[in-house]
């Protein structure tokens, strides 16, 4: 069962790979070696990559060149929002086990390092006899976000279809929004991202987020780069157990890639609630309680690494 | 222009180090620029490297950089009592002290904004400040009122100058190279001594006095509210503002007293600042520090009692002696309690003690908004599982000491060197002294 699970995943993640290559340089990597202008040194790491044809080919890794899988728009479009849209993201904390994987599909999706997590999974213990339960924690791209408030040069800005994104290239790094952020969501370029060349080469735009620049406030944008071409967020379609469900309110639709459910019912029907509606900051990230659950708690502390199964121990020892 | 005996007596007194610099006030030139350059190191390794070399992480998202920020535009409240409050209520023994509380204001204040710059992380971008501006920030708001509050306290300092730069410009007795004659000249703006001329600067002055209270108010109001507008416990309090500017005041009281002892030891002012002045501003002192540690109690007193989740993580941080509690109780002790029982005691109540009371108070407050920075960024709503000690709990490091000494050194040295271009004690003004109390005596009679 588990074996067959880990298989599960990798040919997830391979494919994943192959979206991720983007199609100019498709071609080039499933017609293998035509690409390869170092010779001698034989790099021992492959790739496996889905081929045209349907078959999934190994190529060594460093014939593929990696660019980014969307191209964004201007910074002054990006501005705007895509019009007749109100993005929503529905989080069902009964179904997650701490897997993970919206985490490292996000840092793939926008060249994260490891250690920087525009989405984080905490464990909330919320009261001494409640039962701890697993807390995937997004940018809830606030209606009434305290960070756009603060920013002094209109760097972070709410847009009409609802994201709360960030322009880096106007960001003075003075860390205001990071303070006003009442759930910790932003994170900062305390040094020199580490990005490869060519993502560091590409074209910014708000809406890709990427490349990182030194000295600027980041976060999850919500992916509208993905929305513009018709796909989900990639921590969406990451997730083996469809935990997020991201949708348009204004379709009253949202979907975990496998259910399309309509978002009112959704919410009426299993008691969606916002995250500390009391701080007046109107979330668009709604949550399920934790409820009818897929997997005991404990089983999201299994395969962790003991550094990140050190982040928990405070929780942990509590119980 | 005719320069009177006594405004001559006064310069001859007190030209010394606009005349020559003694070796010893070189030494401490030196001193101060090897520290500032010492700053500068800091301030290239932030540079080059990004604030990584900082205690400050996505948690703790500012650090004493911002503590320095508010101790500086603190003790600029020196100038703003003096030549505000003390100014309207035509006290005449501010009048020895006043140069160097004005002097300390408008050095103050722009040694502070460049702590708060130094926690920019893109300073290429500063710019964008003012060509995007947002007027629903209140780090506008703050750009707006520091920079009108440094302009007012710049003229103030200014308008007073003026009659002096016209008496150094006038005496040949006092012997500067003549670049400097020069400077004062150009400076005196063709002052003559004209009752037109001093009436304007009587009225201008009275104006800018009265000016500088509320731009005072508002200056520490808004720097208060960076934090009070946001949701964060311990920050987010509708008392936020009055209890800045109190405390503002208090420490710039503290500085100031510092600021007389130490100037009267150096340049000999015993005939000028007497013991009986320290006592005046001890009282000062006795009723600040009352109204503050009324503030502080009943701050901490309501979020304890009301008992918010929250506000209590902040509090168990406070009162923590593994935390913060060795901190809290030196900031309470030192900076309420020992100011008020030197002032409290009549044997205490000396030159000597006061400076000491007041010396341990700026310390304390500078500790204070250490503790109203750090612990509150060390508690988001929600819980920091981080396994990166650095990302948990701030540090401060050599770059941050660096920069703040080096900040500090400039401050110093802004002052030595202002003191060697002007005479530190208000020559035309103190001259008029007996001529002005005469004439209010015959405008009473």
């Amino acid at each position: 069962m588990e074996n067959r699970k880990q298989t599960e995943s990798r040919d997830q993640s391979a494919r994943r790979d192959f979206i991720k290559i983007g199609l100019g340089t498709l071609a080039a990597a499933s017609c293998g070696g035509g690409l390869c202008s170092c010779k001698g040194k034989q790099e021992k790491d492959t790739i496996e990559l889905l081929s045209p044809e349907g078959e999934v080919i190994e190529v060594p890794a460093h014939h593929v060149k990696h660019v980014h899988k969307t191209v964004g728009v201007s910074r002054e479009e990006a501005r705007k929002g895509i019009p007749g849209r109100k993005f929503v993201m529905v989080i069902d904390l009964g179904r997650c086990k701490n897997a993970r994987n919206c985490i490292t599909a996000c840092q793939k999706m926008h060249h994260l390092p490891e250690d920087k997590e525009w989405i984080s999974v905490l464990l909330m213990k919320d009261s001494e006899e409640a039962s701890p339960y697993w807390f995937p924690k997004t940018c809830f791209h606030c209606d009434n976000p305290p960070c756009v408030k603060v920013c002094p040069v209109d760097a972070t800005f709410k847009r009409s279809d609802g994201l709360v994104l960030i322009d880096t290239e106007r960001c003075i790094g003075c860390k205001f929004c990071m303070a006003a952020c009442p759930y910790s969501t932003r994170v900062f370029n305390w040094d020199e991202p580490e990005q490869p060349e060519e993502i560091q080469a590409l074209d910014y735009s708000p809406e890709t987020s990427v490349p990182s620049k030194i000295g600027t406030v980041e976060k999850c944008d919500f992916c509208p780069d993905m929305a513009r071409m018709g796909k989900l967020p990639d921590c969406v379609t990451a997730c083996p157990n469809g935990v997020f469900y991201f949708g348009d309110e204004n379709e009253d639709v949202v979907t975990n890639g496998s259910e399309t459910v309509r978002f009112s019912e959704l919410i009426r029907d299993k008691s969606g609630y916002r995250y500390m509606e009391d701080l007046g900051t109107e979330p668009r990230v709604y949550y399920l309680p934790p409820r009818d659950r897929l997997f005991p708690w404990e089983r999201g502390l299994d395969d962790l690494s003991d550094d990140i199964k050190d982040r928990f121990k405070d929780v942990l020892e509590d119980i | 222009m005719t320069i009177s005996d006594k405004a001559k007596t006064l310069l001859s007194e007190f030209s010394g180090p606009l005349e020559k610099s003694t070796t010893i006030s070189k030494i401490w030139i030196f001193f101060l620029v090897l520290l500032i350059a010492w700053g500068m190191v800091g301030l290239y390794y932030q540079v080059r490297y990004g604030h990584v070399v900082t205690g400050m992480r996505d948690h703790v998202v500012w650090g004493i950089f911002i503590a320095n920020f508010i101790f500086f535009i603190g003790i600029s409240y020196a100038g703003a009592v003096i030549s505000g409050v003390l100014h309207l209520l035509k006290i005449e023994w501010r009048k020895p002290f006043i140069r160097i509380a004005e002097l300390i204001t408008v050095i103050a204040t722009i040694i502070g904004p460049v702590f708060i710059l130094l926690c920019v992380g893109r300073l290429d971008r500063l710019h964008h400040l003012i060509i995007y501006p947002r007027l629903q920030s209140p780090i506008t708001w703050d750009v707006l009122a520091i920079s009108t509050y440094l302009m007012g306290s710049i003229l103030l300092l200014y308008l007073a100058l003026i009659r002096d730069f016209a008496i150094y410009r006038d005496s040949p007795e006092l012997k500067v190279p003549n670049w400097q004659r020069k400077w004062y000249r150009w400076l005196a703006l063709g002052f003559r001594n004209t009752p037109e001329q001093n009436r304007r600067i009587e009225i201008s002055m009275q104006l800018l006095a009265i000016m500088i209270i509320p731009l005072a108010i508002i200056v520490h109001s808004v720097l208060s509210w960076i934090f009070g507008m946001t949701l964060r416990p311990g920050w987010h309090s509708t008392i936020f503002g009055p209890y800045f500017v109190l405390a503002a005041i208090y420490s710039g009281t503290g500085v100031l007293i510092i600021a007389m002892w130490v100037f009267r030891k150096i340049y000999k002012l015993d005939e000028y600042i007497q013991d009986k002045h320290f006592t005046y501003v001890g009282y000062m002192l006795l009723v600040l520090a009352a109204g503050y540690g009324y503030f502080t109690f009943s701050e901490y007193l309501t979020h304890w009692y009301g008992s918010e989740h929250w506000d209590m993580e902040v509090l168990h941080k406070l009162f923590n002696w593994e935390e913060y509690g060795g901190l809290f109780l030196f900031a309470n002790l030192g900076g309420i309690v020992l100011p008020m029982l030197i002032v409290a005691i009549p044997s205490l109540r000396k030159p000597g003690w006061i400076t000491f009371g007041s010396a341990v108070m700026v310390l304390a407050m500078w500790v204070k908004r250490y503790l109203i920075i750090v612990p509150t960024l060390e508690t988001p709503l929600l819980p920091i599982q981080d396994t990166r000690v650095e990302f948990v709990y701030y540090s401060i490091t050599w770059v941050e000491w660096s920069l703040t000494i080096g900040g500090l050194a400039t401050f110093l040295l802004l002052f030595t060197l202002a003191s060697k271009f002007v005479t530190i004690i208000p020559v035309a003004e103190m001259s008029e002294t007996k001529a002005e109390s005469v004439h209010l005596k015959m405008e009473t009679t």
